[in-house]
């Protein structure tokens, strides 16, 4: 199995278990799911395998270990405000993004998105950091094309929408 | 057709991604033409992409356990799965253990336990056609929720007539079959849906007493597994165990109304 497939099985395990260690019993998991139960890979995009074997082995394992892990939900709209009244606001001088983009480092990028439910989290790690098509997303997350263009939308939302909360509270 | 700007708004993302179709591509350029807020709006969402593209940590595997991973597919019984610390051993051996233990009695212990080694590589063989099913741009050969024309596709393919049911009334529309090989032989595999969970079910010619669903959990998947009419009916699907229970109960009655 090539490298790259391997560092991406790691990551996506990573950034929905949110932790390390766990982040490896997935994946060993996954990987013995992989090549002793599946009889290896058989053709096709390696990395998209790979990929839907490991989120399924990481949402069993949530299931199984940390049930309340599934039931992330960044509360949009604790402040009264809609979702894209707020943060889809036209760009003026003192524009808030601009802002919040300046001062978005690692960290504070890994914070925000390791808030959002696994669902948008999973699809902004797969598009952005993974850089599948939305083609290669569906499969892999199990759910039809509109689907994943509806939660990138959403989810770049309120991703931003943390990131400003985070700005403003630093 | 001019779509407004709250369409349009929907819209950016995937455009920004550059996965819109063209029809849509094209009503939303000619939008973003005449909208100075939406092209804005466009470009903050390119700038927040890239931020996170750059920025965002991308997790590498950590070198310690790319050195382990092939380790664990030579020990027989999964205890090489271990990793340095005890807590994520006992996690893994939960895990493993199932699986190796089901290898184990099918290669070991075949002639102590025929049919149950028999549907034991059943089961694997099952869950893996479901898997690939999963991985394939078109899950159907025939894409229809029309048992009339479902049915009369596996004609001259198969070597028997899958019996074909419309369970939409019951909330599994059907969406299509296809063929998939299983037990040695060329089967039907029929695609019904629960809402977006894809139900496969396969079913082929079988000798033996009619049963009742009998439910089993295999590698994260439920299954169902019954005999009726003459033949052998596997339902496999990632829906919830209860959910698939009462899929099993309402084609299994159908298929005995058949009768
Ligand atoms: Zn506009």
């Amino acid at each position: 199995m090539a490298e790259p497939h391997l560092d991406a099985a790691y990551n996506l395990a990573r950034w929905l278990t949110r932790d390390p260690q766990d982040a490896e019993d997935v994946v060993q998991e996954a990987y013995l799911r992989a090549f002793r139960f599946f009889d290896g890979f058989r053709g096709g995009d390696g990395r998209a395998w790979l990929l839907t074997i490991v989120r399924h082995t990481a949402y069993s394992w949530l299931k199984q270990n940390r049930p309340a892990d599934l039931h992330v939900e960044y509360v949009e709209d604790e402040t009264g405000l809609h979702l894209h009244a707020a943060d889809d606001a036209p760009l003026h001088a003192t524009d808030p993004q601009t802002l919040m983009l300046r001062q978005a480092d690692g960290l504070r990028i890994e914070i925000a998105l390791r808030r959002l439910a696994p669902e948008y989290r999973e699809v902004l790690v797969l598009r952005e950091l993974e850089d599948l098509s939305y083609k290669d997303v569906a499969q892999i997350a199990g759910i039809p094309i509109g689907t994943v263009m509806s939660r990138l939308s959403r989810g770049r939302r309120q991703l931003r929408r943390v990131l400003e909360q985070l700005e403003k509270t630093a | 057709m001019n779509p407004n700007c709250d369409e349009v708004r929907e819209l950016l993302s995937a455009y920004a991604d550059a996965e819109l179709d063209l029809a849509r591509t094209l009503s939303l350029e000619s939008h973003l033409a005449v909208c100075a807020e939406c092209t804005a709006r466009l470009q903050r969402l390119r700038d927040f992409s890239r931020v996170l593209r750059e920025r965002a940590p991308y997790h590498r595997m950590p070198a310690a356990l790319k050195s382990r991973l092939p380790g664990l597919l030579d020990d027989d019984d999964g205890r090489a799965a271990a990793g340095p610390r005890q807590h994520g051993r006992g996690q893994i051996l939960q895990w493993a253990l199932p699986i190796a233990a089901a290898l184990t009695l099918s290669v070991g212990l075949n002639l102590l336990i025929g049919s149950r080694r028999a549907d034991g590589a059943l089961v694997d063989e099952v869950v893996a056609g479901h898997v690939r099913s999963m991985m394939v741009a078109h899950l159907d050969d025939v894409a229809s929720t029309d048992r009339h024309t479902v049915k009369p596709w596996f004609a001259g393919k198969l070597d028997y007539a899958p019996p074909v049911f419309d369970l939409a009334a019951h909330g599994f529309p059907l969406a299509g079959g296809r063929l998939d090989y299983l037990d040695h032989r060329a089967v039907a595999a029929l695609d019904y849906r629960r809402g977006r969970h894809v139900i496969n079910v396969f079913v082929w010619p079988a000798a033996g007493a009619e049963s009742e669903a009998e439910p089993l959990t295999n590698s994260g998947y439920n299954i169902e597994r019954w005999t009726v009419g003459g033949m052998r009916w596997w339902a496999i699907s990632d829906l919830n165990a209860g959910e698939l229970t009462s899929f099993a109960e309402q084609l299994r009655a159908a298929a005995i109304g058949a009768e």
